[in-house]
């Protein structure tokens, strides 16, 4: 659906975007991560047809950005980072204009106009000035922007910046619902939310892909050993030394402690190793009872943190 | 580019700002109409000129917001990522001011109609001399525009704006210290020479011509300032 070749954009100096390439289904969600200021909003903008990129190609359902922009840019919604709102307006008038400068005809419009203000959940502020509206009400005016005229892709930059937890769990679920219909690329530096609604994840830093997975495969591929996390009913140093002498366990590391006959351990051990049945007959022996054994993967937070470090080292040697 | 003019145009009217500069408008020139009643036959080719000279101060505080308050917005992006050509933005932009300034023109006809009813003026002279001044609005209105795409302060747009509309208004003056090719040049520049024929009752097809293309050159800078910036590896 979207196809990215060897993008790049020079600003002067400064190469904000370098030779990105990567490619997103139809009926994806696409998560584009990366920390402030790594190009993520300069890649959109490219791909919206609001700047140009120095070079490279942006084709949307096969057509070229550049050669056809009027045609593509009706298969885009597009929501920046700052909801493109004319404060001046009513959510009514707002929509209707926007209908008009995407050309949808007017009788495909009555209806698709009060199916999206449903589904954003802005029908009961309809008559209301923008400017009178809160920050996640002005979120979801910005989100029913992109969706009119039913685009097939749906450019989402940082949609729940601002938000307040509630608001940020209603945006999530109705971005998840929105996938079933649209192909969506969504921006975020907040890595759950990236995990909990995205099927894939670019991960961008300095203007360059470090990686492009699922959230789990970039979890498993990252961690050369397994962890777990492990409670024992039993004194803390007598446990921690019988774990610690199983073959195949290489660190361990005491966690909170939650009542005085229990202690709670980190454990990494090697990836090869199935540490569990030896800990748990060992344990066992000495009348220490497992009381909870859970694997740890790694989180994308410490995977993105972990890439973007190895970058750095890599580029100081 | 209909959608764009329209909510622009409905815009300036959502805001005090239409009605406080037609009213300002409508008074000083409603002042001036006054003082001149019962001097000269040609009351409304005096003042039409009078209008004229007042555009400088009403038209900048007119176009200031045009562009520059998109780029504020961040309205700009959803312009500039909707399915519409630039051209069709300028354009619209464009007409929704001019728009607001013929309607501040249609406003202001009370006075030749008063003269009309009151007297026997020459109408052939009243309707040239508002030719000229709708085609002198619409550079002076499609110069605003152009200031206005230039940043995202307003009211820096609008001093841009008052600064070059009095240059435009001084341009034949400015050729008097010069001799031979630049004194021709900026004489030929000079639109209020030719405005002054129209105040005449002239209206010579080359004048109106040259400043509906005077009017059109700015749009196309607006254009390329807007492509400039969407094009540009700086």
């Amino acid at each position: 659906m979207i196809e990215i070749q060897n993008l790049t954009k020079v600003y002067g100096k400064i190469v904000a975007v370098d030779n990105i390439s990567f490619t997103v289904e139809k009926g994806e969600i696409l998560g584009f991560l990366g920390p402030n200021g790594a190009g993520k909003s300069t890649t959109m903008n490219i791909l919206t047809g609001f700047i140009s990129s120095t070079s490279g190609t942006v084709r949307i359902a096969g057509k070229d950005i550049l050669e056809n922009p009027l045609e593509v840019k009706k298969q885009i919604g597009f929501l920046p980072e700052q909801p493109p709102l004319y404060l001046d307006m009513t959510v009514n008038e707002y929509l209707d204009f926007c209908a008009k400068l995407k050309s949808v005809p007017a009788k495909v419009w009555k209806g698709q106009k009060k199916d999206i203000m449903e589904l954003v959940k802005i029908t009961h502020v309809s008559h209301r000035l923008i400017k009178n509206l809160s920050k996640g009400y002005k979120q979801r005016v910005g989100l029913a922007q992109a969706l009119v005229g039913t685009p097939e892709v749906l450019i989402l930059d940082e949609p729940t910046v601002g938000l307040d937890p509630k608001q940020i769990i209603e945006i999530r679920n109705l971005i998840r619902a929105l996938g079933k219909r649209h192909t969506i690329i969504l921006s975020s530096h907040i890595l759950p939310e990236v995990s909990a609604v995205c099927d894939r994840v670019v991960i961008i830093n300095k203007g360059r892909i470090v990686a492009i997975d699922t959230p789990e495969n970039l979890s498993k591929a990252l961690s050369d050993f397994s962890r777990f996390t492990v409670t024992v009913a039993g004194p803390e140093n007598k446990v921690k030394d019988i774990i610690s002498k199983i073959y195949g366990v290489k660190y361990i590391e005491s966690s909170t402690k939650l009542k005085n006959d229990e202690c709670s351990f980190i454990v990494e051990a090697d990836k090869d190793i199935d540490v569990r049945k030896p800990m748990f007959n060992q344990l066992a022996q000495h009348g220490f009872p497992i009381l909870e054994l859970r694997s740890l993967n790694l989180t994308l937070e410490e995977i993105f943190l972990q890439l973007t470090r190895t970058e750095e080292k890599e580029a100081v040697s | 580019m209909l959608a764009i003019m329209k909510r622009d145009f409905k815009s300036y009217f959502s805001s005090p700002i239409a009605y406080v500069l037609i009213g300002l408008f409508m008074l000083l020139v409603g002042l001036y109409f006054n003082s001149f009643l019962g001097y000269g036959s040609d009351i409304i080719g005096e003042l039409v000129s009078v209008m004229s000279g007042l555009l400088l101060f009403i038209v900048p505080i007119m176009t200031m917001r045009s562009m520059a308050e998109d780029k504020k917005n961040g309205t700009e992006i959803l312009l500039l990522t909707a399915p519409v050509k630039v051209s069709e933005i300028v354009m619209g932009k464009f007409l929704a001011a001019y728009s607001v300034f013929l309607v501040m023109t249609g406003v202001s006809l009370i006075f030749p109609i008063i003269t009309i009813i009151a007297g026997k003026p020459d109408i052939l002279l009243i309707f040239s001399s508002y030719l000229g001044y709708i085609l002198l609005g619409a550079i002076y209105v499609s110069f605003g525009v152009f200031a206005s795409s230039l940043t995202e302060n307003q009211i820096i747009a609008a001093i841009i704006s008052l600064v070059s509309i009095f240059l435009i208004q001084n341009v034949g003056y400015l050729a008097s210290f010069f001799s031979g090719f630049l004194n021709k040049a900026f004489l030929w520049l000079s639109v209020m020479d030719r405005y002054e024929d129209f105040s005449k009752g002239i209206i010579d097809l080359t004048s109106v011509i040259f400043m509906v293309c005077y009017a059109a050159v700015f749009l196309i800078l607006t254009y390329r300032v807007i492509e400039h910036k969407r094009w540009s590896q700086g």
